[in-house]
């Protein structure tokens, strides 16, 4: 079972004793991290930050360079101790945490992958990848095996015996990742682990991460300061600026209510087509008609509604096709059955808005939209999708 | 008022202050208190000695400029391997190879010596920043010493001239470099994989064996070579107490404004020294892991 995590009023302070004392009394006082930082000269790295992550989210955070991101996912393993507040993880808060408690949750609970893949290049590819396990003390036969399953999900098998420094960018951090799942953690904490990589294995890598999280069952925090990124992967996103949390939710939340103008700002280079699915931007349809109903009470609704057609599913919601005004008109039938039309326009409801744009264009309806069991969910149509990008 | 002026006028004068008379009866009282301590010192040390000494001897002179070959040619080439062992035979053709070995016996003892009380000291001034306030400046203030000044100590001690205080002046000569390169390798490993290694909740002594020590190896190879290249130096003036090798060769030759031998036998230990210093270095690059990877 992933794990939860609740954060609260935490906050991270570097300075020397006296400096930084006087900044942790600052916290509260009301004034921005900057001007605490002019006060004091100590640096209030992450400020009161609060929010839960829930279990089995990914969770991402973004923000400039030097916002505090590094500081605030370091305090989620204790690599910096926080000046104030409580980390809980399943309901136990890090900071009571005794040395050996503490070991045996960075033992098996937490993860981390680190921007520049920390890999010990004194071991080879496998060497590093069975680390975690050999820390605990686990045998070398199972170490070895559990460690090629690693290898193996990350798509680096045939590489175990290099050395880091033969590998590539991309590969090395799969290396680290592939370290870090070996422990099979619940909680993953990985820290700009793309920004390093180039731009098409940065992508391939985020596919993979998130097929790999549809795969396992883990808490996810992932941090970035690429908006485009952070929107792709993001259940949920917290964008930090100068150690505070300026707004929290769902990509969708961020393009319809920015929290204020630097929010705007940071988001207006974001390609939505890339971002939004079409899930996040679908309407409800007004009027669905059944398999088995009647021409005359179908025909009636849609006469009600202004309507020119109407789909039709089953009695499960399954997506069968459309009947038209006319052909309701027309039609000496009972019932609709015989009149439904097959439709091959439907759109899978996780597909990106730009993925779906080309059979947008073609349609000359409104398109419906369906799950993965061929359920209509949905239809999008083209005037939405012009107003959506258009914001 | 004049009293004053006058401590003044003379101040300058009086400053003098006898240390050498404390020193004396500092190191005297540490040899009395310590008698039995010391003995036993000695006994351990005549015994490491004649051991490594009898071993050196017994192997004949040709194996090792076989095995230098070999060795030599594994870690370089074929042309390096080719010259060192021609100067190691050349030893033995200027007719120091007793002598020489000696000297090795001494160099040898004291780098082991070296080796097993630097290397934890080194640990131990990485790991804690109290031994590391301590012994920082201690190490600074070794190195600017000139290395004569410990023979005499040394000599007090023991109470006795030859190999015992030889080793012991060499080892104190010598230790420096070893435990501030084992410093420093242990604290320049880079932080990421230091972190990286607490993040996976590694003990202490997990961090020190897996992570810290094979990080920082070449730089303690490093660190052995330089203490090596120190004992070399040092030997020669252990002749000063009575240590046999070269180093009392080249002294009786200067003593007897011999300068053909002089020569001789001052090449005798610059030939042993590039020969280790070969030696070593070779073995610092191979153990340097990390940079393992370009040669593939
Ligand atoms: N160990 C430290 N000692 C002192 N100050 C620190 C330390 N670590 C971070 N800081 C300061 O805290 C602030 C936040 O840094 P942090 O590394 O958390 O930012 P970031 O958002 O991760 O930036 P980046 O995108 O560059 O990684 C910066 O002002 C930084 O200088
Ligand atoms: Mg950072």
């Amino acid at each position: 079972m992933a794990k939860a995590i609740n954060i609260k009023d935490l906050s991270v302070v570097f300075g020397k004793n006296k400096q930084r004392q006087a900044a942790i009394d600052m916290l509260d006082s009301g004034k921005t991290a900057q001007e605490i930082r002019e006060a004091t000269g100590a640096t209030v790295a992450v400020k009161n930050v609060d929010f839960d992550v829930e279990e089995g989210e990914l969770f991402v955070i973004v923000g400039l360079s030097g916002s505090g991101k590094s500081s605030f996912i370091r305090t989620l393993n204790l690599l910096n101790r926080p000046a104030t507040g409580s980390i809980e993880v399943d309901g136990k808060d890090l900071m009571d945490m005794t040395k050996d408690e503490l070991r045996q949750y960075r033992r098996n609970d937490v993860s981390m992958v680190f921007q520049h893949f920390g890999l010990l290049s004194h071991r080879t590819v496998i060497g590093n990848v069975e680390y975690p396990l050999e820390v605990q003390g686990v045998d070398k036969k199972e170490r070895r095996e559990r460690s090629m399953e690693a290898i193996k999900m990350v798509g680096l098998d045939g590489w175990e015996n290099h050395m880091p420094n033969q590998l590539s960018g991309g590969m090395r951090q799969r290396v680290g990742l592939a370290r870090a799942l070996t422990n099979d953690p619940e909680i993953l904490l990985m820290d700009e682990p793309y920004s390093a990589l180039d731009p098409l294995i940065r992508r391939e890598m985020q596919n993979e991460l998130l097929k790999l999280d549809d795969e396992m069952d883990r808490t996810i925090i992932f941090i970035t300061h690429d908006m485009n990124e952070a929107f792709r992967m993001g259940d949920r996103i917290a964008l930090m600026k100068d150690a505070e949390v300026v707004q929290l939710g769902t990509p969708e939340e961020f393009f319809e209510k920015p929290a204020n103008q630097y929010v705007k700002d940071f988001i207006a280079d974001v390609d939505k087509t890339r971002i939004l699915k079409v899930r996040n931007i679908m309407n409800k349809p007004s009027f669905v008609a059944k398999k088995g109903m009647a021409v005359k009470e179908t025909l009636e609704k849609l006469k009600a509604l202004d309507m020119k057609f109407v789909y039709v599913t089953d009695e499960k919601r399954k997506f069968l096709g459309y009947v038209t005004i006319e052909q309701l008109k027309k039609s000496q039938a009972k019932t609709i059955d015989k009149l439904i039309n097959s439709d091959d326009t439907s759109i899978y409801r996780n597909l990106y808005i730009k993925d779906a744009w080309e059979k947008l264009n073609e349609a000359e309806f409104d398109l419906p939209v369906v799950d993965g069991k061929g359920r209509l969910r949905g239809i999008l149509d083209y005037e939405t999708v012009v107003e959506v990008l258009a914001h | 008022m004049f009293k004053l002026l006058n401590v003044f006028l003379t101040f300058p004068d009086d400053l003098t202050i006898d240390i050498a008379g404390p020193i004396d009866t500092f190191i005297d009282w540490l040899g009395d208190t310590f008698r039995v301590f010391l003995d036993g010192f000695v006994v351990f040390f005549t015994f490491l000695l004649d051991a490594v000494q009898n071993f050196l001897f017994f192997v004949p002179w040709w194996v090792y400029i076989v095995l230098l070959f070999i060795a030599v040619y594994k870690l370089y080439r074929l042309s390096t391997a080719f010259v060192l062992s021609t100067l190691l035979l050349l030893i033995m053709l200027l007719g120091f190879w007793d002598g020489t070995v000696y000297t090795l016996t001494i160099i040898l003892v004291s780098v082991l010596i070296s080796f097993v009380i630097g290397l934890p000291t080194g640990i131990l001034m990485a790991k804690a920043p109290t031994a590391e306030k301590i012994l920082k400046p201690i190490l600074d203030m070794m190195q600017t010493l000139p290395s004569f000044v410990y023979l005499i100590p040394a000599l007090m001690l023991f109470n006795t001239f030859g190999r015992v205080p030889a080793v012991v002046a060499t080892f104190i000569y010598a230790v420096p470099p070893l435990i501030r390169l084992t410093y420093l390798g242990i604290k320049n490993v880079d932080e990421s994989i230091v972190e990286a290694g607490e993040s996976f909740g590694s003990t202490s002594m997990q961090m020190l064996y897996k992570i810290q020590l094979p990080q920082a190896l070449s730089t303690i190879a490093a660190g052995v070579n330089q203490t090596t290249m120190m004992a070399v130096a040092m030997v020669v003036i252990t002749s000063l107490i009575g240590a046999r090798g070269v180093g009392r060769d080249v002294l009786r030759a200067v003593q007897q404004l011999n300068v053909g031998d002089g020569f001789a036998a001052g090449f005798a230990i610059v030939f042993l020294a590039i020969i280790l210093d070969r030696l070593l270095q070779g073995i610092a690059q191979k153990l340097d892991m990390t940079a393992q990877g370009d040669e593939l």
